[in-house]
């Protein structure tokens, strides 16, 4: 079965600029509607287009599946992570004040990491998902 | 004014589609009908003020579920047309419709004590929304108090959430992660 | 009348839930199942934004010149709600194409017939 042409060409031109979106959501959640969880979504979306139109085993050369496995879990440590990281210098748990030289810029940052731990998760187990559905009809 | 008009239009659509989803057999049109339905109450979101929601509904609800509720079907439709519609009912409708009618007028009944939509002085709006409303902005620095919420007052939560998502996924490939491996099972039984 | 308008909202959103709910216990197909359940999920989601919503209010990100703002409590629990709920999604829908593996259909009676359960 090969794609359409038009297919094609529709799919390389979106796929840069849903990549785009998905990280300008991801970095600019602060300021806008926005963050993690929308961006790990809309990024692993312009994988899934790439998928879909290109073929399962591209896809996979791009992202191995050992790869995805990997990035889920360094999300959720980068989120762990951040929370241990102020209990030596004095805070609570998760408590990001003091992270930075004074609060504002300490909950700034502690809020960016955060959401980057998010939206990596969230894309590493939708693409991860996806890649299992569409894995087990291919033989 | 137009707030209540789009309101009540989109509710519309979505009582008409989700009749139209109980009523149809062909899985593949439920499917679709499920991404409208979606998107639909995606458009809702917005109309209620809550973008980051719909944000989330729209690429969630409308694109990913659609798309791995259409890797499912094509794995499990049948191997004779037609492939995707779902036996006829077999037992009365009628139990069911009277369970659901008698939990839904004990659901009406409850929202007669509800403050009406858009109460300002309900008793949700006047407790700890308001104290995100007025701190999120001079204790965090974020404009956005969603995420405010959601990453810094809300953290503990989010980091559950995280785990929840990141179980389901490992879960997801324990269960057909992988080649199927039937046949070589099968050939394994045969030579023992 | 006052009463209809301050309330037809939740009355549209509980027949939408109780639509879902009728979908997942009258119907034997696993997939059919799976997406009623999808449905009262989204109308429970709907409840509660509309339980957050105020009069005038604007999206919750602080802006010069607003005063009032939507509640962004409900925002939250629903926005990880939703991601956390195709993840759930996804998890159900492999068990389905486990069960026809081993079974070779999704219908419930079908089901409770090969394993004599019914």
């Amino acid at each position: 079965m090969k794609p359409d042409l038009i297919l094609r060409l529709v799919a390389k031109f979106v796929i840069p600029l849903i990549i785009l979106f998905a990280l300008y959501v991801q970095f600019h959640g602060d300021f806008g509607p926005g963050g993690g969880f929308q961006a790990g979504v809309i990024f692993s979306a312009a994988f899934i287009l790439y998928a879909l139109v290109f073929g399962l085993d591209a896809a996979e050369k791009i992202i191995p599946s050992r790869w995805l496995s990997m990035l889920a879990a360094l999300g959720v440590i980068i989120y762990a992570g951040v929370g241990v990281v102020s209990l030596p210098l004095g805070g609570n748990y998760l408590d990001y004040s003091l992270l930075g030289g004074n609060q504002i810029a300490g909950q700034h940052l502690g809020i960016l990491l955060v959401e980057l731990g998010v939206g990596i998760t969230v894309a590493a187990a939708m693409l991860i998902l996806f890649f299992s559905f569409a894995g087990r009809g291919r033989d | 004014m137009i707030d209540i008009v789009i309101d009540v239009t989109l509710l519309a659509f979505l009582v008409t589609t989700s009749v139209a989803i109980v009523r149809m057999t062909n899985l593949f049109a439920i499917v679709m009908l499920y991404g409208i339905f979606s998107l639909l109450s995606a458009g809702l979101f917005v109309v209620m003020d809550a973008p980051d929601v719909a944000f989330t509904e729209a690429a969630v609800g409308a694109g990913i579920s659609t798309v791995l509720m259409l890797a499912t079907l094509a794995l499990v439709k049948r191997p004779q047309k037609p492939y995707f519609d779902e036996a006829p009912r077999a037992h009365l409708p009628w139990l069911p419709l009277v369970v659901v009618a008698i939990t839904g007028s004990a659901l009406v009944y409850g929202t007669w004590d509800i403050p009406a939509f858009g109460d300002p002085d309900a008793p949700a709006q006047i407790h700890v929304a308001r104290y995100y409303i007025e701190n999120a902005m001079p204790e965090t620095g974020v404009p956005n108090i969603v995420t405010a919420v959601l990453a810094s007052y809300r953290g503990f939560d989010t980091l559950g959430e995280v785990t929840v998502i990141f179980t389901a996924a490992v879960a997801v490939l324990l269960l057909i992660g992988g080649r199927r491996s039937n046949q070589r099972i099968e050939g394994q039984r045969d030579e023992t | 009348m006052d009463f209809f308008i301050g309330h037809y909202n939740y009355w549209v959103v509980i027949v939408l839930m109780m639509v879902g709910l009728y979908t997942v216990i009258s119907r034997g197909n696993l997939i059919k199942k799976i997406i009623g359940l999808n449905m009262f999920q989204v109308s429970v989601f709907l409840l509660y934004i509309s339980l957050g919503t105020v009069e005038g209010g604007a999206a919750p990100i602080i802006a010069e010149g607003v005063n009032t703002y939507s509640n962004p409590l409900p925002h939250v629990l629903i926005l990880t709600a939703i991601v956390v709920g195709v993840a759930t999604t996804a998890l159900a829908l492999a068990l389905v194409v486990r069960i026809k593996e081993s079974y070779g259909t999704i219908e419930e009676d079908e089901i409770h017939h090969l394993d004599h359960s019914l």
